[in-house]
């Protein structure tokens, strides 16, 4: 999308108050340490986490935080099986070669209860920001979600970062998610000398255990009679490059990510050779509350909305600032759910 | 087990007869819409859904849901007021730029049959043929069938980032600046143009689009509204309660066919700032109202009659 010479962008106020300060560039000492320091990264375990960890340890100290072991993982990783909310956490950022934290060490497990959720995620990462803080961790790269937006009949069909976050009126998880996002905004304000970078992917399809992978897995697709959005996919390993890509020096503030350009949810699941069953909405609705309430699926009835509106973002700042490009297309992004082999 | 047996022989029933049956006459049905469209609109009709088809290709496929082969069903439907029911008269269309542009219209006839007429006059008749877009309510989203129906022929939600985004992609946007007000006019209000929305100049000034003018001239005889009820309006939640004695005739739902007058003026440019203070918007947009009033004043001095 190219705009035309004399057709300026408009300076809407959003505009203006946007979390980007890409003009001062960080002391040559501050680059240095987070070009080569080590990085603390959260929720090494998770499949997404061990994309990462193989992306990055070669090149760099990598430091594992997640309480669950890590049998096959590489000689050079340091795994430190602690829960994040223990003070023993604490020890992991002291030291004056620490370059990075990247927080990927969301919780989501329909299996445990809204309080766990809300210390661990809450909680947990405000702690690890105080610690950030406290040592003066000069990089901090937390990967968000495009849903914190939130599917809605009212939204742009591309949302931009200034966009509200207004998918928190759901349900708790998603609130959970929000201010998540929220206290790492306010990081960056209190902090000008932690670089801080919030990464918004929309959804992301791979080996990963999410809601839309999950979804996509399904033998036979559910979908809402009469609804079919425009959806937006991107690939586990575009997303491992968009991480890399922000923990470069000189760049902080808010990311929307996204991958090859949206289709329509009927398309997709036609790529993928999933039948699909119609279901109308409020029988679709009364039955995923009462399975959910039974532990019965990992699908709250508040996300039917991300099958009902659109919820899709711009990514044009990460093209420009980070240089980010997704590099696979829409056939490899479907096809990435149904590939087994791990890292 | 004998209704075990009755069910799974209706299972049955259904999967191997009702099914393919169903199948068949929706795809018969598509054949014999494709055929009419043939006959009624000819060959051009076919070719332009192919160049309509080949540019959202180049474009990578249109990022708001548009599908050239549903909107090419609309399309026949709108064909069919637009040649044959209202037998438009178009003047002007060599005005049309190429690329983006914002086309005013002054908004009439209680049903929103002047933006489907408008819609029909860009494909059919213009060239290159083009999907008009237009913003829909953000409530229309919450219903079923009808969201899914106004993204696949184009038709977008009405927030000012998909206007936007729309014509930085080069599309055509259709507005109704009266929108409500104008449409529900009573009879004995016609061809007066009510009070013009500002958003789009500043969407003109911000994105340094064209405008073009367009004086629709017919279509406030189709239906006759003799006044709008406020209270029973107020009483249904709903924003306007014309009275169309018309509604309440059976068989006299349609429209009448009336004959449809476009006027498409030449377009106007404007510059500044588009974040002003209204009162500077204003003036310019007063002057769009003024050249589409003056327009419709000429449609309505240079026709003939109602219906020829």
């Amino acid at each position: 999308m190219t705009i035309p010479p004399g057709a300026e962008r408009r300076r809407t106020p959003a505009r203006r108050r946007e979390l980007r300060r890409s003009d001062d560039q960080p002391s040559p000492e501050a680059a240095r340490r987070i070009a080569e320091g080590a990085v603390v990264l959260t929720g090494c375990v998770g499949r997404l986490g061990r994309r990462v960890v193989r992306a990055l340890h070669r090149e760099r100290r990598v430091i594992g935080l997640d309480r669950r072991p890590f049998p096959d993982r590489p000689k050079d990783l340091e795994h430190h099986e602690i829960d994040l909310r223990r003070k023993k956490a604490r020890d992991l950022f002291r030291g004056p070669d620490i370059g990075a934290l990247v927080h990927l060490g969301v919780m989501h497990d329909p299996t445990r209860s809204a309080e766990e959720h809300h210390t661990w995620n809450v909680v947990g990462f405000q702690k690890l920001l105080d610690y950030v803080g406290e040592f003066d961790i000069p990089k901090v790269v937390l990967l968000s979600s495009a849903n914190v937006y939130g599917p809605r009949p009212d939204n742009p069909q591309f949302l931009s970062e200034e966009a509200p976050l207004l998918g928190a009126g759901a349900f708790s998880e998603m609130r959970d998610l929000v201010s998540l996002d929220m206290l790492a905004q306010s990081f960056f304000w209190k902090h000008p000398g932690t670089e801080t970078v919030i990464l918004r992917p929309a959804h992301i399809l791979g080996t990963v255990r999410n809601a839309p992978s999950n979804y996509l897995r399904l033998q036979v697709a559910p979908r809402l009679l009469g609804f079919d959005p425009m959806v937006q996919a991107v690939h586990q390993d575009d997303v491992v490059q968009a991480i890399l890509r922000a923990l470069q020096p000189g760049v902080s503030g808010v990311f929307n990510v996204a991958g090859p350009p949206p289709v329509a949810l009927s398309e997709a699941l036609r790529l993928l050779g999933r039948p699909t069953l119609p279901v109308p909405h409020t029988l679709a609705k009364a039955t995923l509350d009462r399975l959910w309430r039974l532990g019965m699926t990992s699908f709250p009835a508040p996300e039917l909305d991300f099958v009902r509106y659109v919820c899709m973002v711009d990514d044009s700042r990460a093209r420009e600032v980070l240089g980010y490009r997704p590099r696979h297309d829409l056939e490899q992004t479907l096809a990435a759910v149904d590939e087994e082999r791990w890292p | 087990m004998r209704e075990r047996s009755a069910l799974i022989r209706l299972v049955d029933v259904a999967a191997t007869d009702v099914l393919p049956f169903a199948q068949r006459t929706v795809a018969r049905a598509l054949r014999r819409a494709d055929e009419l469209s043939l006959e009624l609109l000819g060959p051009d009709f076919d070719d332009r859904t192919r160049r309509l088809r080949e540019r959202y290709l180049a474009l990578g496929g249109d990022p708001f849901g548009l599908d050239a082969d549903t909107a090419k069903y609309a399309l026949v439907a709108a064909a069919f007021f637009h040649r044959f029911y209202f037998r438009t008269e178009v003047h002007g269309l060599e005005h049309l730029p190429e690329g983006r542009v914002l086309l005013i219209a002054n908004h009439s006839g209680q049903v929103p049959l002047d933006g489907l007429v408008i819609g029909a006059t860009l494909f059919l008749d213009a060239e290159p043929p083009r999907v008009i877009r237009a913003m829909v309510e953000k409530w229309t989203q919450t219903l079923p069938f009808v969201s899914t129906f106004f993204s696949r022929v184009g038709q977008v939600v009405g927030v000012p980032e998909n206007a936007r985004r729309l014509l930085e992609m080069g599309e055509p946007l259709l507005v109704f600046p009266e929108g409500t007000r104008g449409i529900s006019k009573p009879f004995s209000q016609r061809y007066q143009l009510t009070e013009f929305g500002l958003g789009f100049m500043r969407l003109a000034i911000e994105t340094n689009t064209p405008i073009v003018p367009i004086a629709v001239v017919g279509a406030e005889e189709q239906y006759v509204n003799l006044g709008n009820l406020r209270w029973a309006a107020r009483a249904l939640g709903m924003p306007v309660f014309p009275v169309v004695p018309q509604f309440f005739v059976p068989g006299m739902q349609l429209p009448l066919p009336v004959k449809y007058r476009l006027w498409f003026g030449e377009p106007m440019r404007f510059t500044g700032d588009p974040d002003d203070e209204d009162a500077a918007i204003e003036e310019k947009v007063f002057v769009v109202q003024q050249t589409i009033q003056r327009m419709i004043d000429r449609g309505l001095r240079e026709r003939k009659g109602l219906f020829r």
